[in-house]
């Protein structure tokens, strides 16, 4: 006779019978917005320890939130990374220049000047602070929301254009969507397009660097919601196996398109938290205040360069806009959310905390902004001399066959023939290049 | 082979495909052997013994149980500069991966327009024949035939083994280098209720030492003949010229070699001189990468066929384990479509 239990006689009680959870947002459209429940914690409250501690001290940093700036707009605690002065003006330009710059190429988008844009608003301290904490050198896997990471590296604006536009002096040569960047000499990987590739891939780089004796650490970007990728816990494992010299950034946006960060684990943790399974060193931050998220990253990176491993940051912000010039969050969330968001916008609250300093006015960052939607509207002038998209073929045909790979196999050179062919009976008049 | 290397031994496949691993680690201290059992153990097939010993922890790992980061901590190091060779410990567990590969390896020249490439070797034993079952003998090469910008490599002896891999490893695409672990130890005539043989009876285990290359995209022609062509790669070369031999048929073998890029003059070639046409490969048939060679071949040699091109693969099931002879394409089933062809 069988033995183990009894499937009639399994208890079951009077359970009633199982329901399937499926998480909702607090706010949908129309409905008042009370951020109430969240829990933030004053400023300078979490401690600092040494960058070379154990994983597990830093424990309290996950759950909590590193915040330096106060409601009083003055820097606080043992995370205040004490800027001088000319060094936070340089960061609030840096992320002032990002928004005038997100704000030029989406109107450049609704003009039918190219086909797609992503803006970064209310995000702009987690790529620009973080960027100023790093050496120029240590490579960037970034997704695809870190404009501000090439704003802040002087990256030619001129060039972000070119590649938005498609245009005929695009380095990619019109192959990406518009925002996919790659710039090697500014030591930022080609935006993938697929979500979450990059941090296993910067996991290996950071482990190469290692192999060779380096000194360059590599740093990762992904979302929230794509931090539910297989890809996000490949790179915690390895990160975690090989002790690898890599800063891993979450920024936490609140939403992956309609998506609420609840689709991604946030009603039972905090994204900091999967830190704490790995072994590995985590710091959740206040995403909207530049000296915090500069700290964190400073923190990571000395760490990683000390051989002290990874390290998991949480930038805990607010995506203001849309998720792209092909989204209207309207539909599905409160518009309200971003009125009351608590911890407030990431420039403002960096001006002000320099006009608390004394070291900048009103006037300063009106001339300031000014100055930054000039400097805007002269690199798309001077971009869109080598056209936009859709205007003109702007590429040698030819180069729509080369790199797929280093050299041309006999298919690919087939192919391109036809592909010639094609053009030349649709426009007899046309020459290729 | 392009630099003339004196002395030659008889090598099994593994070993030939460890020796290539210890000439280019030498020769190149960018390239870097990892994967799951690989380094102290040197790996369930041997393939990488003796590498961590000679070669240090930092350039020969183990790896955790993960594809997806093998393969995507492979872009990584090959976008840093390094040449990695990661072992995916056999092709059925290659999927967790496929992303990294697809999305990932082979547009990141294209994407970037050059500045960044994944000069990697995926190495991975791949058929079945061993009873493996179903998760350790499948053949899924047209996955990767399919996708843009990688290239995908077959050796079927330990001559083509050690000078392809050479050539893969120093290749600046990425490469998916699948391994007939079938023949590993000896070659295979598909009889498989006849006493296996070693390869040390085979020409193809006389291999030289030190540094020498088989070029990809080339095929070769392993007999030459009138009567029908033989276009396979892998185990399925041996099996072939075991039926075609036992036939007595005059038959045109070419082992493929690279299966992307093809070289597809030799089968031209081959089937504009003979008038017929045998496919083989053990995958499973439909979308195979049979059916991608017909189309080539009927596109290019229709008016020289003589009789329908026969394609011989595995059937379309799962790899079974107690039946795994009646789903290999044998002699049964390849000697039933030479028969077709040569009545033709």
């Amino acid at each position: 006779m069988a033995t183990g239990p009894d499937p009639a006689k399994t208890a079951r009680g009077n359970l009633p019978p199982l329901s399937l959870h499926v998480p909702e947002p607090n706010f949908r459209p129309g409905d008042p917005v009370d951020y109430s429940f969240l829990d933030i914690p004053p400023a300078g409250l979490l401690p600092r320890p040494d960058e070379t501690c154990a994983a597990t001290e830093t424990t309290p940093l996950c759950s909590g939130m590193v915040r330096v700036l106060g409601d009083d707009h003055r820097a606080v605690g043992p995370w205040d990374p004490k800027l001088d002065p000319e060094t936070l003006r340089r960061m609030l330009r840096a992320m002032a220049l990002t928004r005038a710059f997100d704000d030029r190429m989406y109107r450049g988008q609704r003009q039918g000047k190219t086909s797609f844009y992503m803006k970064c608003t209310g995000e702009e301290a987690t790529s620009v602070a973080s960027t100023f904490a790093l050496a120029a050198d240590d490579m960037v896997f970034p997704s695809y929301r870190q404009q501000g990471i090439l704003i802040a590296r002087g990256y030619p604006l001129t060039e972000m254009i070119n590649q938005i536009y498609s245009n005929k002096a695009d380095k990619l040569k019109g192959r990406q969507l518009p925002i996919m960047y790659s710039c090697r000499d500014y030591n930022f990987f080609t935006i993938s397009g697929n979500l979450a590739t990059q941090y296993p891939q910067a996991v290996g780089w950071a482990m190469a660097s290692a192999i060779k004796g380096d000194s360059r650490i590599a740093t990762a970007w992904v979302g929230e919601g794509s931090s539910a990728e297989g890809d996000f816990h490949a790179a915690m494992t390895f990160a975690a196996v090989y002790n690898a010299p890599v800063v891993m950034n979450v920024v936490n946006n609140q939403w992956a398109i309609s998506s609420f960060s609840g689709f991604a684990g946030a009603e039972r943790s905090t994204f900091a938290n999967r830190a704490v399974g790995y072994g590995i060193a985590g710091i959740r931050v206040d995403g909207n205040d530049a000296l915090a998220v500069y700290a964190a990253t400073r923190w990571a990176a000395n760490r990683a360069r000390a051989n002290g491993g990874p390290t998991l940051i949480e930038h805990f912000t607010y995506r203001a806009e849309g998720h792209s010039t092909s989204d209207d969050p309207s539909a599905y969330r409160s518009a309200h959310e971003r009125e009351e968001w608590p911890l407030g916008d990431p420039i403002m609250r960096l001006k002000r905390h320099l006009i608390e300093l004394g070291e900048w006015s009103l006037e300063q960052q009106e001339t300031m902004d000014a100055e930054l939607v000039d400097l805007v509207k002269a690199a798309t002038k001077e971009a869109e001399k080598n056209g936009i998209l859709g205007h003109g073929l702007h590429h040698p045909f030819h180069t729509m066959f080369e790199d797929v790979y280093k050299e041309l196999p006999w298919h690919l050179e087939e192919q391109a023939e036809q592909a010639i062919r094609e053009r030349q009976i649709k426009w007899p008049e046309w020459k290729p290049e | 082979m392009t630099e003339a290397a004196t002395t030659t031994r008889r090598l099994n496949m593994i070993e030939a495909i460890n020796e290539a691993l210890h000439v280019m680690m030498e020769r190149d201290p960018n390239v870097v052997v990892f994967g799951e059992d690989v380094g102290y153990f040197g790996g369930v097939f041997r393939a990488t013994a003796g590498l961590q010993k000679q070669f240090g922890k930092h350039r020969v790992f183990d790896t955790p149980i993960n594809e997806c980061g093998i393969i995507g901590a492979a872009v990584g190091m090959g976008a840093y500069g390094l040449r990695p060779v990661p072992e995916i410990q056999f092709a059925d567990y290659i999927y967790p991966g496929l992303d990294q590969l697809i999305s990932e390896a082979a547009r990141l020249r294209y994407r970037s327009a050059g500045e960044f490439i994944a000069p990697i070797t995926v190495r991975s034993p791949f058929g079945g024949g061993i009873f493996g079952g179903q998760t350790h003998s499948q053949s899924p090469e047209a996955l990767f035939t399919h996708v843009a910008g990688l290239k995908t490599v077959i050796p079927c002896t330990p001559y083509d083994a050690k000078g392809l891999l050479i050539s893969a490893i120093e290749d600046d695409d990425p490469v998916i280098f699948f391994e007939p672990k079938r023949i590993y130890n000896g070659p295979f005539s598909g009889y498989y209720d006849k006493p296996v043989e070693p390869w040390a009876k085979h020409e193809g285990s006389e291999v030289p030492e030190g540094y020498y290359t088989v070029p990809l995209g080339k095929a070769r022609i392993v007999q030459e003949g009138d009567a029908i062509s033989v276009i396979a790669y892998g185990t399925m070369i041996h099996v072939a010229q075991a039926v075609c031999r036992e036939k007595g048929i005059d038959a045109e073998i070419i082992d493929l070699r690279t299966l992307v890029p093809l070289d597809i003059e030799t089968v031209e070639k081959s089937v504009k001189k003979t008038g017929k046409c045998l496919i083989i490969h053990e995958a499973t048939r439909t979308g195979g990468f049979g059916g991608e060679l017909s189309a080539l071949v009927q596109e290019r040699c229709f008016y020289h066929l003589e009789a329908p091109i026969e394609r011989v693969t595995g059937f379309d099931t799962p790899y079974p384990h107690s039946l795994e002879w009646a789903y290999f394409p044998g002699p049964v089933r390849i000697g039933e479509a030479v028969d077709r062809l040569m009545k033709a």
